[in-house]
């Protein structure tokens, strides 16, 4: 049996590329933008086209098939570099949908057998269905691209080196530490100590969710290596949870100077550069009014 | 769910903290168990080439906990004994993983088989 519906299909190419694309202008989430109406026609018209072609009766209600090869990758590249621009799930989405009601339309106005033309509209649903699928699939692989970089560039510029005080810098780490980070905060600790020329530094691992072997290992491995520098490391923000996680793990940080605040570990600093912090005595005024 | 790379690591353990914090697990209880769990999954990435980990409330009489079920195909410890030691280290860490872990959580079972996999099992009492 010939399938009826490729061969309406393949007669009203034009009919249908007109349809969809009446539908998509209807549609709310149309983004012109982001798109212009003559770009968006070229795409649509390049998708039915190799849809329409590739369409045979073997293949019509299997959508794995390979010879769909061609369609998945041109919606893949359409839903990853829409996903980059910043289409909504929904807008992406609704590219594929309409092409499926256009189809359904153009079927229902040629068809007049009802038992032929339901069964055709769900062969039909089936398929585009599951190209919805691969649309969306790619379209979070597209979105999930952007996440990594920007994962990325937030290990970048997450380590900030301040100097606190002359020959004193702290640097507040945020977040968890992987190997990845700590090569980050460690160059930057010791680039900072050249440049400022700092005796001191101080590390403060308050915003640090969990201290667990590999982090300490990698606090041990940069205190290390301020200390080949001729600085002194102080460690901290160590919270009363994570002091006793880290005794009952059985980590030694003893050989480390550690701090619980960030204000004490100042204190520290101060002490061993032989610095005298005071409060400024008020000269007592005698305010006479006349 | 499922651990491949490094990345899935941070989302693991806040959704072990979600869990940790709707039984109302103390603060120290909570740190406990995300470390301990932390440990395993790094040892499961670095060791294991990756796994999955299974998640789940436990209840006994007036006590809630958290099972943390950890499984990996990886090559498998051969001496389970000498890597439950404080400081042994195949790879060039500390060697505190397993053994921290065990002290950090209430029960700690591990199963290994060369050239199969591991599995780690472990509990943390709310009020443990």
């Amino acid at each position: 049996m010939k399938n009826e519906s490729i061969k309406i299909f393949q007669k009203k190419k034009a009919a249908i590329l007109e349809k969809w694309l009446t539908l998509q202008l209807e549609e709310d989430g149309l983004r012109e933008d982001l798109m212009s109406n003559a770009d968006l026609r070229i795409q649509s018209e390049e998708l039915l086209s190799s849809l329409i072609d590739n369409l045979s009766d073997s293949n019509i209600d299997q959508p794995q098939s390979s010879d769909f090869e061609t369609v998945i990758e041109i919606l893949s590249s359409i839903s990853i570099s829409r996903a980059k621009q910043g289409y909504t799930p929904r807008e992406t989405g609704s590219f594929i949908y309409s092409l499926k009601e256009a189809l359904l339309k153009t079927l229902s106005e040629e068809m007049k057998d009802p038992a032929a033309l339901y069964k055709q509209s769900m062969t039909i649903n089936k398929t585009m269905d599951s190209f919805a699928i691969a649309t969306f699939e790619t379209f979070i692989k597209g979105r999930e691209e952007v996440i990594l970089r920007q994962t990325d560039e937030i290990t970048e510029i997450s380590t900030p080196v301040i100097q606190v005080w002359d020959g004193i810098v702290a640097l507040p780490i945020i977040g968890t530490l992987d190997s990845a980070r700590t090569q980050v905060v460690m160059e930057n600790l010791l680039q900072a100590i050249v440049e400022t020329e700092s005796r001191i530094a101080i590390l403060d691992i308050s915003g640090v969710p969990a201290v667990d072997s590999l982090v300490a290992q990698h606090l041990i491995k940069t205190v290390s290596a301020t200390r080949l520098m001729g600085a002194e490391c102080i460690i901290s923000g160590i919270r009363p949870e994570i002091a006793q996680t880290v005794v009952h793990l059985g980590i030694d940080l003893s050989h480390i100077i550690t701090k619980s605040t960030l204000e004490s570990a100042l204190k520290t600093s101060f002490a061993m550069l032989n610095l005298d912090v005071t409060k400024k005595q008020k000269p007592k005024t005698q305010h006479t009014i006349n | 769910m499922s651990i491949i790379k490094e990345h899935d690591v941070v989302p693991f353990r806040n959704r072990v903290k979600e869990y940790a914090v709707k039984i109302g697990m103390s603060l120290l209880n909570q740190t406990k168990l995300i470390t301990g769990a932390s440990e395993l999954v790094r040892n499961m990435l670095k060791y294991g080439g990756g796994g999955t980990v299974k998640i789940e409330v436990l209840s006994r009489t007036r006590d809630s906990g958290i099972r943390l079920t950890f499984e990996d195909k990886g090559p498998g410890i051969p001496d389970v004994k000498k890597a439950m030691l404080d400081g042994f280290t195949t790879g060039n860490s500390m060697g505190l993983g397993l053994p921290g872990t065990k002290r950090l959580m209430n029960e700690f079972d591990i199963q290994s088989e060369v050239g199969k996999g591991t599995t780690i099992t472990i509990i943390k009492w709310k009020n443990g």
